[in-house]
């Protein structure tokens, strides 16, 4: 069974991302995710299937606030960062196997007002080996963790800081077009380079938001999406890969390959898309440096050369290939990607806040849990 | 060891002669008893062939840098008063990588394949630490 085209997004929903809330993760995530069912133009009881995101609600969760009756399907796909655009493929594999029809996911979370990142990843059982070898050293946070393969690309490959800067300057530019982001003020090249150093080469405008909030998307099967409220964003090629040492990055054979570089071939593959078709990119920017070294194992160009890549206004909203429009975890807000999800449905509606002219196909992708990599091709219909 | 406030290690039966070994100021590797693979981190199984069985080496503790970061930012408020520090991720002579953090080196004169030695600081009664320092 194939799985091209036998799902499509049909509904997304976002609440106003925050800096600051007294409100639960929860209560975010079930917002966000009636909104996304109303988007769509269903019941919350037409709900069949969910896939959570993982340390948040549980289908037990949706059952008890939504009444749904008859919940056929139900997961989750702990990739961290990955995790939103591996979950598609986990829809769609449902629905392609007649499990259920309408699959929704959706995260909520407090990652501003509520625990850190630096707190979270300790607890984690993917990390139990950093836990025992890595952090005892001082080497705690994604920052650090992913430093090293900033500064291995950038010794081997000649790599700069002013080229992150390039990534994070026009996702703030796409930021300030878009209302429902939390950082909106333009930023420039040198402010990127004068803001204080975290995780040396990794400087602070290098590193996403921590943010509070919710974002949902309903997956449906083609044949029933037809008749939703908005045309159906076919979901042509989806696959999720994971790295060599998937936890513990120092033991990769290639500190500058990720998970995705497994994933992109059969995506594009699935699709039966070349990158040439691809009119937006929404690619996940928990780090600058993670958005360069994706665009590289995505085939968009060799690995070394996404420094140069990104340069030029190629990555901007009327570049050749736009790269995060609505402001990206750097700039919108950080809802684990699942607001990727949500821009692409919207710019290949038409109905972007800042939308490329005439996009038809685009790409969404996922990154987490230090190296895990997804990737989604989709079509407008 | 009550006021020590930064992360320990929580060894388990598959690690702790690993932990005994940088006690006793040795750097102890993972062989697999069968086919000879050396790996790291400690783990039950060898990916090349399979075995469980298991015998530990003592390292030549001798590598080569392979990546670095220099942290600035307090992620864990037991490491702030160490700030800002380097981690080395470094390529061991027996093939495997490590982390542990820099000692005795101005971060400006690292470059990938810098050779380096291993070292050993005790942290608490029970954990003495790896860490790096220019090879002699």
């Amino acid at each position: 069974m194939s799985m091209r085209e036998v799902g499509a997004v049909t509904g997304v929903g976002e609440t106003q991302y925050m800096r600051g809330t007294e409100r639960t993760p929860l209560s975010l995530q079930l917002e966000a995710s009636l909104k996304a069912i109303e988007d769509a133009g269903l019941k919350p009881t037409d709900i069949d299937g969910v896939i959570p995101y993982g340390h948040g609600a549980v289908a037990e969760d949706f059952i008890t606030n939504f009444g749904i009756a008859d919940l056929r399907f139900s997961a989750t796909t702990p990739m961290g960062g990955a995790s939103a655009v591996a979950s598609i493929q986990c829809a769609v594999a449902a629905i392609g196997a007649g499990i259920c029809n309408h699959v929704l996911l959706s995260l909520g979370r407090t990652g501003y007002s509520g625990g850190r990142i630096g707190a979270r990843v300790q607890q984690m059982p993917q990390f139990r080996l950093l836990a025992e070898f890595e952090m005892p050293s001082g080497a705690i946070a994604p920052a650090q963790l992913y430093a090293p393969m900033a500064r291995r690309h950038m010794e081997l490959y000649g790599t700069t800081s002013r080229q992150f800067a390039e990534i994070a300057v026009t996702t703030r530019r796409h930021a300030s077009l878009n209302p429902n982001a939390t950082m909106r003020n333009p930023i420039t090249v040198e402010d990127h380079q004068s803001s204080r150093m975290i995780s040396d080469p990794l400087r602070l405008l290098d590193c996403s938001l921590e943010s509070d909030g919710g974002a949902a998307v309903v997956i449906s099967a083609a044949d029933r999406a037809r008749d939703l409220r908005h045309r159906p964003i076919v979901v042509m090629g989806v696959a999720e890969g994971h790295p060599d040492s998937p936890s513990a990055i120092t033991q990769r054979p290639d500190l500058t390959t990720l998970g995705l570089a497994k994933a992109a071939p059969k995506a594009f593959a699935m699709a039966g898309v070349t990158h040439g078709d691809i009119d937006v990119a929404e690619v996940y920017d928990c780090f600058t440096y993670i958005v360069l070294c994706q665009l590289e194992d995505l085939g968009f160009c060799k690995k070394g050369e996404g420094g140069g890549f990104v340069q030029d206004g190629r990555i901007s909203l009327d570049g050749r290939l736009p790269v995060n429009t609505h402001g990206g975890l750097l700039s919108q807000a950080h809802m684990a990607g699942m607001n990727h999800i949500v821009e692409l449905t919207r710019q290949l509606r038409g109905e972007a806040a800042a939308q490329v002219p005439e996009a038809e196909i685009g790409l969404v992708t996922g990154y987490g849990d230090m190296g895990d990599g997804a990737l989604a091709i989709m079509r407008r219909t | 060891m009550s006021d020590y406030g930064k992360l320990l290690p929580q060894p388990t039966a598959d690690t702790q002669p690993y932990w005994d070994g940088l006690k006793a100021h040795r750097l102890r590797l993972q062989r697999c008893a069968d086919c000879g693979k050396v790996r790291h981190y400690p783990r039950p199984v060898c990916d090349a062939c399979y075995s469980m069985r298991i015998e530990w080496i003592d390292a030549s503790g001798g590598g080569h840098v392979h990546s670095w970061t220099t942290t600035h930012h307090p992620f864990h408020p037991g490491f702030r008063a160490d700030l800002p520090y380097t981690l080395l991720t470094v390529d061991l002579d027996e093939g495997v990588r490590m982390n542990a953090q820099l000692r005795g080196l101005d971060v400006g004169q690292l470059r990938v394949g810098l050779p380096v030695h291993v070292d050993f600081e005790q942290a608490t009664d029970e954990v003495t630490l790896p860490v790096f320092v220019p090879a002699r």
